[in-house]
């Protein structure tokens, strides 16, 4: 029997039955449905957190040191030698060849200084970490006061509420420092309104800082000179490798100096929570400047010390770290392994990433198999409502095998009739589903709006999801035709006609 | 055990068996029957209950298998068919009607005659027209979109021999097909069997367990008797009469 007729057939047989065949229809979307609600709810959670973790940037990002930098890290590679060979300086032709790499969105170093900053005669120490343009999609930037950054190297700063608090705090006296803000705070700082905040958006602040300059070459002055001159002139600290570099060859003999500048910045916002602006840097950071800014007033860093400390210091400015960003953190391997190709150490989050997988998959299983619990129960529906077909239908089926159906055709048909309650009851799965996951996501934001949270979606109901559930129903439908479709064809034409 | 007249066999037995078991016994339904019907003719098979008539029609019918012997239609060995084969030797080669009808309630009369083109697979274009012959052949066009049970037991059958022209079988293998129905719509049903033989040339095997209706259809009769073939002859035969 042609397709098309087996499915006439089934669909009479069904529609003759159709009470009887619509309940059975509807356990089947029940179970479908709860399959469906189940999953998406871990899609749902799965996405958000995901989305959470995209957002901060945490794993789709890569720090990059130079080989000599994070010793330890990475016994293995050192045990093996492969990088006492190759200290790649981390400069200016580095980040543009990484930046090069497929994949790569952004790169861009890792500044951080310790300093003074002075807002209202008050100067207060404190930790000031550069932020890139990306960092905007971050979480902590949704409710801040204020906005992000108007341009790249805008003349801007964002506060962390903390040191706006410490701002904002009666003056003890003038020039107070203030105890580094690590770890968790000490000082009891009386609370803030919402309009003080506000009222510091726009203000000014000035940064206090010193500025890496090259100093002048070894040839037109000594190293004591150039020490004396900048003392002199710039009254500013002065410091040279130079002594330091005299074993080696003249052409690696450098030096700079570190100026003492200020720069008026003005307060673009205050958030509540730090972002992830780094991969090492953000932590406890309470100023942040837009990172090309930073980088345009060539700071002096913690690091910048250490180059004066090296047998071999850099000829050329170079970045203590720099943070590269990938469009997918699947890519975040493959750039690692090139990165470490190309001499440079690198350190990710993606391990975490991977547990975070594994998790969510063990999630989506125990959901997965709760859900199916209604959809097994709905399958021994089908079974039944099947296997009274055959009893009542005994005398059609010796009739058909009589006209000339082979047990094949017979069997066949009870599995289309099992296929269609499959189908129609997974398509209304599926659609009772995502009505569940509506309500369930509109009940749960009108408890996050009621908690003064943003709205998310809990329950999410992707494309794989829709034809899975149905193919799945279909599936365990025709399943559940076997045993029916078994029996019928096994009926004997002879004593069916001559008994019924 | 040749037929009356010089056409080819259409229905070939020899020797055939057919034993059942029941319980810890064995029934002997048939028990070595060897007859030779010939196309065009139209033969009754008669005998008691029990006697074994049934079982053989079933068996000419591909709807069993003997459990020895060797049983043809048209020179084709149905012992030796697949069950597939089987199945479409049911649809092509013989057509069927029953005592109790056997239409299907839930359909019309058009649909209950197209369920064997379903099943032959036969475009869908040629089906109603096809449908229409085999249901003007009996009277019953007027009638298509009825369903069984608004009509009548005559028509009833009238409808089910339709549903056995419509494949247009060489062989129409009828069981009983007057023992639900009055006299007046018996000879109405046997004078339209009759007429088909004469007008398709189809060679049609009655099972009836009445003489007169017997002696009046077939040109030969067929006595079976605890599973063998007790006699055979024309209508009159006195060996066919001793034993009827």
């Amino acid at each position: 029997m042609k397709a098309n007729d087996l499915v006439e057939l089934a669909g009479r047989n069904l529609r003759e039955s159709s009470f009887r065949n619509s309940l059975t229809t509807t356990g089947v979307a029940v179970g479908v449905a709860s399959l469906v609600a189940m999953l998406s709810l871990g899609a749902g959670l799965q996405g958000l957190v995901s989305d959470r973790f995209a957002r901060s940037g945490l794993f789709n990002t890569i720090g990059v040191f130079t080989a000599r930098d994070m010793r330890g890290m990475e016994r293995s590679e050192r045990r093996s030698g492969v990088l006492e060979s190759n200290t790649r300086p981390l400069d200016e032709a580095a980040r543009k060849e990484i930046t090069a790499l497929p994949n790569v969105i952004e790169v861009y170093p890792e500044v951080r200084l310790l300093t003074d900053v002075t807002f209202e005669g008050r100067t207060l120490f404190t930790s000031v970490s550069g932020l890139s343009p990306s960092a905007r999609q971050n979480e902590a930037f949704e409710k801040m006061h204020g906005k992000f950054f108007s341009e790249p190297e805008a003349e801007e700063a964002i506060l962390h509420v903390d040191f706006a608090r410490d701002l904002l705090a009666p003056a003890n006296t003038p020039g107070d420092s203030f105890p580094l803000p690590m770890g968790p705070r000490t000082r009891s700082t009386p609370e803030v309104t919402d309009a003080q905040l506000d009222s510091l958006v726009g203000k000014e602040i000035v940064l206090h800082y010193g500025e890496r300059m090259p100093a002048p070459a070894p040839s037109e002055a000594t190293p004591r000179a150039a020490n004396r001159s900048a003392r002199a002139q710039n009254a500013a600290a002065h410091s040279t490798a130079a002594d330091s570099a005299e074993d080696d060859s003249a052409g690696d003999t450098v030096s700079f100096s570190v100026v003492r500048r200020e720069r008026r910045l003005r307060i673009a916002g205050i958030i509540d929570t730090e972002p992830y602006a780094g991969i090492t840097a953000s932590a406890a950071s309470r100023v942040f400047l837009p990172v090309g800014l930073a980088e345009k007033l060539h700071p002096a860093q913690a690091s910048n010390l250490r180059d004066i400390m090296q047998a071999k210091p850099s000829a050329s400015e170079n970045y203590s770290a720099l943070i590269v960003r990938v469009n997918d953190p699947a890519r975040v391997a493959p750039i690692q392994d090139a990165l470490k190709r190309m001499g440079f150490r690198t350190f990710s989050l993606l391990d975490a990433t991977k547990s975070l997988r594994r998790v969510f998959v063990i999630l989506d299983l125990f959901l997965a198999i709760f859900g199916s619990v209604a959809l097994v129960v709905a399958s021994l529906g089908i079974v039944n409502t099947l296997v009274m077909s055959v009893l009542e239908r005994r005398r059609e089926i010796g009739v058909l095998k009589a006209l000339g159906a082979s047990d094949a055709d017979v069997k066949r048909l009870f599995f289309v009739e099992a296929g269609v309650m499959g189908t129609v009851g997974g398509a209304f799965g599926v659609l009772l589903g995502w009505l569940i996951g509506r309500a369930i996501n509109f009940g749960t934001n009108i408890y996050l709006s009621n908690q003064d949270l943003p709205h998310e979606t809990i329950v999410l109901l992707p494309l794989w999801l829709i034809f899975g559930a149905v193919a799945f129903a279909i599936g365990v439908s025709l399943l559940s035709g076997i045993y029916p479709a078994a029996r019928a064809a096994r009926l004997d034409p002879v004593q069916v006609l001559r008994y019924e | 055990m040749a037929g009356g007249n010089g056409a080819p066999s259409a229905i070939r037995a020899e020797n055939v068996c057919r034993l059942y078991a029941m319980g810890d016994s064995v029934v002997n339904a048939l028990d070595g029957v060897s007859l030779d019907v010939r196309e065009g003719e139209r033969v009754a098979l008669v005998g008691s209950s029990g006697s074994g008539k049934s079982t053989l029609l079933h068996l000419i019918a591909g709807l069993d298998r003997p459990t020895s012997g060797t049983l043809e239609t048209h020179g084709r060995n149905l012992a030796a068919l697949s069950p597939e084969e089987l199945a479409a030797h049911r649809r092509g080669t013989v057509g069927m009607i029953f005592q109790a009808f056997h239409l299907l309630p839930r359909m019309t009369l058009e649909e209950n005659v197209e369920l064997p083109l379903r099943l032959a697979e036969v475009p869908r274009a040629d089906r109603a027209a096809r449908v229409r012959e085999a249901l003007e052949h009996v009277g019953l066009a007027g009638r298509a979109k009825h369903r069984p049970g608004e009509l009548s037991g005559g028509e009833q059958q009238r409808a089910a021999i339709a549903r056995a022209l419509v494949n247009r079988p060489s062989i129409l293998l009828a069981d009983e097909p007057t023992g639900n129905l009055d006299s007046r719509n018996g000879e109405e049903i046997m004078r339209l069997i009759h007429s088909l033989n004469d007008s398709l040339h189809m060679t049609v095997v009655l099972v009836t367990h009445e003489r007169k209706l017997a002696a009046s259809f077939a040109e030969r009769i067929l006595v079976l008797s605890d599973g063998r073939l007790a006699a055979e002859g024309r209508p009159g035969d006195p060996a066919v009469e001793a034993l009827r």
